[in-house]
C-alpha cells in the first residue's frame, strides 16, 4: 500500500492512494497546526493594529506571564472534561488556596509555629500546605461525583459558592500581603531567570525535544513500524528548535529599565555600573508552567492512569468492564485538578504580591474555555494538554491586544464570548470533515 | 471429567423482577454451549454474573472443580475468563492496541507505557485473526463493525481465555464477517476453549453449538445436546417455554 518511507499508516483508503502532501509527510497535527495558525493570524493583525506594539519583547513577556495561571489549571480540566466532568469550582478553589498559602506566610507560620517572617522555609511550607489544601478539596468533590453520584456540575457548582466563601472566613475578607519575597518571585516580573540561565534552559530543552523525536524514530525502527522521511524528521526538529530558541530570545531582549537596576544595585549597597543592562528572560512561572505541561503530557500519554482517564472517557462502561476503577479514577482526577488550582494559586497570588478576595474570580469560565478552544470535546475522550495551553494563549492574546488598542470592556468580552462559540463550530466541521473522534 | 464452568443454582433479581431464577449450566473444555431466548429472558443477565460486571445474590460459581468468587471485571479476567459483550465494550475514541490492552497495559521498565511494543502485538495477532485489519492507528470508531469485532475478539485470544464469552458476536457483521467469527469460534474450540455463545439465529447456533439451553422469563427451560433436536424443537421450547416431546 505504501513505500517504507511514507508515513500514515491510519489514513483511509481513498487518501492513502493520494500522494502524501507535505502535512501528511510532516505527520504534524493538523488541528495543532490550526490552532498554531489561529494564534499568528490574531498576533499579526493585532501588531499592524498597534503599530507593532503588540509583538515587542515587553509585550511578549507579559502575556506569557498573564497566561501562566489559566494554562496551568487548563491542563488539569482537559482531564476532567476527557472523563465527561467538569469543574466549575476551579478560580474559588484558587482562592482558597491562595488564602491558606497567604495566612500560612503571613500569620500561621510566624505566630503560631513561631517561624520569623523572611525564614527561607517559609515560602515551601505554605506553597506545600496549599497543594495539600488543593489536592484534599479536588479529592473530596471528586469523591461526591464518583462514589456518590452527584453529577460534577453540581458538586463544583456548590464548591464554587463554598471555597470562594471559605477564603473570606480564612482571611476575614481582608488583602493579605506582602507575601514572601522568594513567593513572590513564582509570580513572573519579580522572579525571572536572566539571560545566561534562560539560554542554558532553552538549549536544554531543545536537546530534549530533538533527543525525544530521535528516540520515538529508533523506537519506530525498532518494531519495523514506517517512519518519516529524515529530511522530514530534520525539518520538523529545526522548526521545534527554532521555536523553542526563538522565544528565549524574545525574552531575552526585554530588558530591565534602568531605573529599577539602579535601585536593585542601591539595595545591595552598591553603585551601577555606567552602561550596564541586563534582560529579563524567562520568567520563573512560565518555566513552570513548561514543566506542568510537560508532566501532564507525560500523565496523559505514557501513563495507565492517562490512558484510562481517555478511556473511560469514550465509554466509560467499557472501561468498567475491563476491570478500570473509574470511581476511584474520578477521584484522582479532581484531585490533580485542585493540586494544580494550588499552583495557580502560587503564580497568581505571587503576580499580585497579595491575596486579595477576588482572587481568581470567573476563573472558571476562562479555563474551560482555554480547554474547549484548544479541542477538548465537552462529550468525553478527547482533548490534549498543549492544546488547552495554546487556548489559554490565544484567549489572553485577544484580550490583552484588544486593551491595548483601546477596546471597551464589555466589546471584549462579547469578542472572546463569540470566540469561543466560533472555535468549537470550526472544531465539529473538522472533526466531521476529517471523521477523527 | 470436571466441568470448566460449573454454574449452580444462579439467582438474581432487580427491583423485584427476577430476571435469573435458580438457573444451573456447565461447560467442558472445547464445547460450545448456546444460550437462547427471547429478549429479556435472563441470557445476557446470566452470563454478566459470569464475567463479574452483576454479582448474583445466589448461587455458586464453580471454575475447574473448585468454587470460584468473581466480583469484578477483574476477578473473572484472574479466572481466564474472557467476555465479548454485546455493545463491544470499546473506547471509541482509542486504536485498537489501547483497547485490546485495555487494564492490562504493557510497560516499559520506568513503568511507562510500552505503545509501540503493544502496537507490534495488535499487528501480530490481527494479522491471524483478520489479515485484512489494517487501520492499527486510527480510533475504533473508524472501523467497520467487523473490524470492532476482531478487536474484541483478539482482546480475548491474545491473554489466553480459557473459557470465552460471546454475547451475539455476529449481530452487527455482514455475511462475510459473521462466517469468519464462526471459523475462529470453531478454531477456538479446537484449541480447548469452553464457549459460552447468545445468539438469536437458531440456525447458526445449531451449527455453532455442541448443547443448546433456552430461558423464559429469568428461568432455564432446558439443555439439549443440539444433534437430539431439531431447529423446530428448539423454536418450541423458546417460544412456550416448554421441552419438547422427545418421539422416544
Amino acid at each position: 500500500m505504501s513505500t517504507p518511507d511514507t508515513a500514515t499508516r491510519s489514513s483511509s483508503g481513498s487518501q492513502s492512494s493520494r500522494k502524501k502532501s507535505l502535512i501528511d509527510t510532516l505527520e504534524v497535527d493538523t488541528r495543532l497546526l490550526g490552532m498554531i495558525g489561529a494564534f499568528i493570524l490574531v498576533a499579526i493583525v493585532f501588531n499592524i493594529m498597534t503599530d507593532g506594539r503588540f509583538l515587542t519583547p515587553r509585550n511578549v513577556f507579559n502575556l506569557t506571564i498573564q497566561t501562566v495561571s489559566v494554562a496551568i489549571m487548563a491542563t488539569g480540566m482537559v482531564f476532567v472534561i476527557v472523563t465527561r466532568h467538569i469543574d466549575l469550582s476551579v478560580g474559588a478553589l484558587l482562592a482558597t488556596c491562595s488564602a491558606v498559602m497567604a495566612m500560612m506566610q503571613t500569620a500561621w507560620l510566624p505566630q503560631l509555629l513561631g517561624i520569623p517572617l523572611g525564614h527561607p522555609l517559609i515560602p515551601w511550607l505554605a506553597i506545600g500546605a496549599g497543594l495539600i489544601t488543593g489536592a484534599v478539596i479536588g479529592a473530596f468533590q471528586g469523591w461526591l461525583t464518583g462514589y456518590l453520584l452527584i453529577p460534577a456540575f453540581i458538586v463544583t457548582l456548590g464548591g464554587l459558592l463554598v471555597w470562594r466563601n471559605v477564603a473570606w472566613y480564612l482571611t476575614n475578607g481582608q488583602t493579605i500581603g506582602p507575601l514572601d519575597p522568594t513567593f513572590q518571585m513564582f509570580g513572573g516580573i519579580n522572579g525571572t531567570l536572566g539571560e545566561f540561565w534562560s539560554w542554558v534552559i532553552g538549549i536544554l530543552a531543545t536537546i530534549a525535544a530533538l533527543a525525544a523525536l530521535w528516540s520515538k524514530r529508533r523506537d519506530k525502527l525498532r518494531h519495523d513500524f514506517p517512519v518519516k522521511p529524515v529530511w522530514a524528521e530534520l525539518a520538523l526538529g529545526a522548526i521545534i528548535a527554532g521555536a523553542i530558541l526563538g522565544l528565549i530570545a524574545v525574552l531575552n531582549s526585554y530588558e530591565v529599565p534602568a531605573a529599577r537596576l539602579r535601585r536593585e544595585f542601591e539595595s545591595r549597597g552598591e553603585v551601577m555600573p555606567d552602561g550596564f543592562t541586563a534582560a529579563y528572560g524567562l520568567p520563573i512561572s512560565v518555566l513552570l508552567l513548561i514543566v506542568v505541561a510537560i508532566v501532564m503530557t507525560v500523565i496523559a500519554r505514557r501513563t495507565s492512569l492517562g490512558r484510562y482517564i481517555f478511556a473511560t472517557g469514550g465509554n466509560p462502561q467499557a472501561a468498567e468492564l475491563s476491570g478500570i476503577n473509574t470511581r476511584l479514577l474520578t477521584v484522582k482526577v479532581f484531585a490533580i485538578m485542585g493540586a494544580l488550582c494550588a499552583i495557580s494559586a502560587v503564580v497568581a497570588s505571587a503576580r499580585l504580591t497579595n491575596h486579595s478576595n477576588d482572587i481568581g474570580t470567573l476563573d472558571e469560565l476562562r479555563v474551560i474555555a482555554a480547554a474547549v478552544i484548544g479541542g477538548t470535546a465537552l462529550a468525553g475522550g478527547i482533548g490534549t494538554i498543549y492544546g488547552a495551553i495554546l487556548g489559554a494563549l490565544i484567549m489572553q492574546s485577544l484580550q490583552s491586544g484588544m486593551a491595548m488598542i483601546g477596546v471597551d470592556a464589555p466589546l471584549q468580552n462579547i469578542v472572546v464570548g463569540s470566540v469561543l462559540v466560533l472555535a468549537v463550530l470550526i472544531d465539529i466541521i473538522y472533526r466531521r470533515r476529517t471523521g477523527k473522534g | 471429567m470436571t466441568p470448566l464452568v460449573d454454574l449452580r443454582n444462579i439467582s438474581i433479581a432487580f427491583g423485584g423482577v427476577q430476571a435469573v431464577d435458580n438457573v444451573s449450566l456447565d461447560l467442558y473444555p472445547g464445547e460450545v454451549v448456546g444460550l437462547l431466548g427471547h429478549n429479556g429472558a435472563g441470557k445476557s443477565t446470566l452470563i454478566k454474573i459470569l464475567s463479574g460486571a452483576y454479582k448474583a445474590d445466589s448461587g455458586e460459581i464453580w471454575i475447574d472443580g473448585k468454587k470460584a468468587v468473581i466480583n469484578s471485571p477483574r476477578d473473572a479476567r484472574a479466572h481466564n475468563i474472557e467476555t465479548i459483550h454485546q455493545t463491544l465494550a470499546l473506547a471509541d475514541n482509542l486504536p485498537a492496541p489501547a483497547n485490546l490492552f485495555l487494564g492490562r497495559e504493557l510497560r516499559t521498565m520506568f513503568g511507562f507505557l510500552d505503545d509501540s511494543r503493544m502496537e507490534a502485538e495488535t499487528t501480530k495477532i490481527m494479522a491471524r485473526l483478520n489479515p485484512n485489519f489494517k487501520k492499527i492507528a486510527d480510533p475504533v470508531s473508524a472501523l467497520s463493525g467487523g473490524q470492532r469485532q476482531s478487536v474484541a475478539i483478539a482482546r480475548a485470544v491474545y491473554f489466553n481465555a480459557r473459557i470465552l464469552i460471546m454475547d451475539e458476536p455476529t449481530a452487527a457483521l455482514g455475511v462475510h464477517e459473521t462466517k469468519m467469527v464462526a471459523d475462529l469460534i470453531m478454531e477456538l474450540k479446537a484449541q480447548g476453549l469452553g464457549i459460552f455463545l447468545i445468539s438469536h439465529d437458531t440456525r447458526e447456533m445449531m451449527e455453532l453449538c455442541d448443547r443448546v439451553s433456552v430461558m423464559k422469563n429469568g428461568q432455564l427451560i432446558g439443555t439439549e445436546r443440539v444433534e437430539d433436536v431439531t431447529e423446530d424443537d428448539i423454536l418450541s421450547m423458546i417460544i412456550m417455554g416448554k421441552k419438547a416431546e422427545k418421539a422416544a
